[in-house]
This record gives C-alpha cells, structure tokens and sequence, in this order.
C-alpha cells in the first residue's frame, strides 16, 4: 500500500496531525497540572503585594516598568540614550496606560 | 466521489515524483518555510503563555498603589500621608510597603528586597527568591553577608527559599524583618516606600484616584488596571517587536518563494507543453501545481508547528532566552502554561500556506492556459 508516493504523504501528515492533536491534549494537560502552581503564585502576590513579573532584572526601572517613573530611563542626564537591552524591549512610554490619571 | 479522490491521489502522486526529481531545492525550500513558522509559531505560543499567565496572576495585585513624587521622582511616603489617605470615603484598607533595590557586587545582580505584612520573619533572618537559590548558591541556613550603604556589613541567616513554581514574580526577591530593612537602608522611621490601598467597591477605584491627586498632587496613584494595561502592551510590543526582526527573513523567504514560483525553470515549461500536448487538461495542470504548493507549505507548517511547541513548553524558548535575558544576571525559570487558541492558529496558517500556494499557482495558471507548442518552444 506504500508503494504509492501519495500513500507515503499521508503517513507522515497524519504523524504529523497526530503530533499537532498531541500539543492540544498536551496543552490542556499542562493547563490542569501548573493550575495549582499559578494559584500560589497568586496567592503569593496578594500575599506580596506585588505588582511586576521578574522578567528583566538589569536595571530598576526594566524589574519593575509599572512603578518606575516615565522618566527613570534618561536620569543620567537629559539626553541619555537607553543602553540596557531589556530597554528595547519594553516601551518607551506606555501608551493609553497613564492617560486618564497622570 | 471515488473517481474524484483517486484523480486526485493520482495527480498527487504525479506531483510528488516531480518534487522527488528536484529533491536537494525541494527539501531545502521545505526546511526553510517550516524555520520560518517554527520562530513566528515559538514568538506567538511564547508571548500568548507569558501575557495570559501575568495578567492572571497580576488581578491580585493592589488595587492601589501611591507613590509620591519628587522632583519627578520617585520619593519616600512620610507619615502624615497616611492620616490624610484615611479620612477618604471608600477606601477599605491602608497598608505601607517597604521594598527597595539592592546591587549584589558580587553577582553583579539587583535584588528586590521587600518586608513581608503577613509573614513573620525573625531579625537576622531572611527568605530568598528561587533564583538566588539556583544563582548564589543561597539554600536553607545558608548565611549571606550584604554590605549596607553605609558600608556596613550585614549578616543573614535564609530560613526558606520562596517556593519554585512562584518563580515568575518571586526570583530576585529577599524578604526581611522590618528592623533590619530599616537599618540596613538606613530608612527614616515612620517612613514607607509607597501605600496599598483597597478600595471597598470596585467601580469607585478612578474616583478614589482622582481624590487622591486632588488631595495629595505630589501622589502618583497607580491602578491595578495600569498594571495589567502596561503588561498587555509590553508583550504585545514585544511581539512585534520581535516579528519585526522578523520581517526581513520573511520578506526574504517571500522573495524565495515569489522567485521559484513565478520564475518557471524551462523543465518546467516543458513540462506543462508536454502534460498538454499528451491530452491533460488545463484544470489538472493546475491541480496538480495546486498539489505541489500544498504539499510544502502545510507540511512546513505541521513541522514548523510542532517543533516551535516543544521549542516553547519543553525546551523554554532557548533559542530566543539571550534576548529576553539583556544583561540580567538573575533570570526566572519558569515553565509555562499553553494557551492555544484556534484564531491563533488559522492566523498563522492563512499568512504562511495561502501565500505560498496562491504565489505558486499564479504563474503555472497563466503558463497552462497558453499553447502546448508556444509553452515547449519558449
């Protein structure tokens, strides 16, 4: 039967399919299995009182970019030009995010 | 509906003894197209996890939080800003933070030290984040000496490690007793670095921040609304950011891609004069072109796919960690949860298969729909 080309195709698409099908399953699997630790990490910022993600600790204003003032980037002087990385990866204003109160 | 399947399964056997004949350009057109869906798919898994996992654990930050500005900057709350904050109508709860930037020389790492209100921790005593675990080597009753700003040395006893699946909003964390944060500062008593406040019903959260910069306009309120505002744009800046890296090798492989289908190689041409002079019709040249085209651009997706999930959920996004790390030094492990959504994936599949396909059977349309001898002589 898999002498055919085409037969050969659909062998490694439906591998392939099956694969993609097993990521959903999977997904859903993780989804269940790190509920738990999500709801303690949760728990841990109302504990905390915390309010950023330790996603880039290079700089204080990147650790926490909701608390830093707007102008933290250029407080070496006027005119300093950003030189962290992380600084090009985060926005040099948030737009929309302080419209209304500031 | 048989005869229908088997001339198709018949054209694309034809199709795939055709690409099998032109191998070494096929496999690497291959390759090339699944590269580019698995870093477009891994940028899009990565950063669809990332916001949704923030954004719900970041709904039980403050509702609140004051600031005072100095000079624009940031400054320390005094004391008589509490007594005012507790005269206003609506607010159900006042607390103080204390939490400040540490620079470990040794580590050439920033922590955040912070004095937990609903843990007790003894004076001496500290309890560290995940990654000063993994990075300094700080484990339970393990002591760690910190030079002060003064220049004093301070010395700590960890008594516990935050737990590791916290790891996303508690690496660099150093919790301490309130003595010791105060001495180790040298932080002025009755002083805080900023307020959290909890407001008793949610709708008036604006109002009451309107009323604090009314009452107190060196106050710098942020709402739990800015944070999670603040966190959907920078993951989606991110992503485009990244994608707009990106953009040139997609515009690159568009270029491949244009050039190999509009292009038609003279064996190819001969190939449609012959097909048609043999008697096949102009619809099954391009069914069968139609096939061609398929055949790559959805394999490369399931492949691209499959491979950007594992990339992302199983191997931790490896190949894209040094440019989210920048010069941290303390970077979280953490694994992320999937979140897979259907537009996600139609989205993705509409801008890399229909593209190819439709740039593949352009040409071969307007190439079979011309004469069997014109096609062969040109």
């Amino acid at each position: 039967m898999l002498r055919r080309p085409s037969s050969r195709l659909f062998t490694i698409w439906i591998i392939a399919l099956v694969a993609m099908t097993a990521s959903f399953v999977d997904a859903w699997r993780l989804a269940r299995t790190n509920d738990a630790a999500i709801e303690r990490t949760a728990e841990l910022v109302e504990q905390l009182r915390l309010t950023d993600p330790v996603l880039f600790t290079e700089a204080r204003y990147t650790r926490h970019p909701t608390q830093a003032d707007l102008h933290s980037a250029f407080q070496s002087h006027p005119l300093a030009l950003e030189h962290f990385p992380s600084g090009t990866l985060i926005p040099p204003t948030i737009r929309g995010a302080y419209e209304r109160l500031d | 509906m048989n005869d229908w399947i088997e001339r198709q399964r018949h054209l694309l056997d034809f199709t795939l003894t055709s690409l099998a004949r032109r191998k070494t350009k096929n496999i690497g057109l291959l390759v090339v197209f699944a590269l580019l869906v698995f870093v477009l798919a891994s940028v899009s898994l990565y950063t669809q996890a990332l916001r949704s996992e923030a954004v719900r654990v970041l709904e039980q930050s403050p509702e609140i939080v004051v600031q005072r500005l100095v000079a624009g900057r940031h400054d320390l709350i005094p004391p008589d800003y509490l007594e005012g904050i507790g005269r206003l109508r609506g607010v159900r709860s006042i607390e103080t933070r204390l939490w400040g930037y540490y620079y470990d020389p040794v580590l050439k790492a920033n922590y955040t030290l912070m004095v937990p209100r609903t843990r007790t921790i003894e004076q001496g005593e500290i309890v560290v984040g995940p990654a000063l675990e993994h990075t300094r080597g700080l484990g339970t009753n393990t002591g760690i000496s910190l030079r002060a700003y003064s220049g004093e040395l301070h010395t700590f006893l960890v008594t516990d490690v935050l737990p590791h699946e916290t790891e996303l909003m508690s690496a660099d964390l150093v919790l301490m007793n309130e003595g010791d944060f105060r001495r180790f500062f040298n932080f002025p008593d009755g002083h805080y670095t900023d307020i959290v406040l909890s407001v008793a019903n949610p709708r008036e959260v604006r109002n009451i921040g309107l009323k604090l910069m009314e009452m107190l306009p060196d106050a710098r309120p942020i709402l739990r609304e800015e944070v999670l505002r603040t966190y959907n744009s920078i993951y989606a800046w991110r992503e485009g950011l990244l994608l707009a890296l990106l953009s040139a090798s997609i515009l690159a492989f568009g270029i491949l891609a244009w050039e190999k289908s509009t292009g038609l190689s003279a064996d190819e041409r001969r190939e449609i004069g012959i097909l048609k002079a043999i008697g096949w019709e102009t619809g099954d040249v391009i069914r069968m072109k139609f096939w061609e085209g398929f055949v790559i651009a959805f394999s490369a997706f399931l492949f691209g796919y499959v491979l950007a999930y594992v990339h992302v959920f199983y191997l931790r996004f490896f190949l894209f960690e040094p440019v989210l790390k920048g010069w941290a030094v303390l970077y979280p492990r953490f694994a992320l949860t999937p979140q897979i959504d259907a537009m996600q994936l139609i989205t993705l599949f509409i801008f890399t298969v229909v593209p190819y396909v439709a740039a593949v059977l352009v040409p071969i349309w307007r190439a079979a729909t011309t004469d069997p001898d014109t096609v062969m002589r040109s």
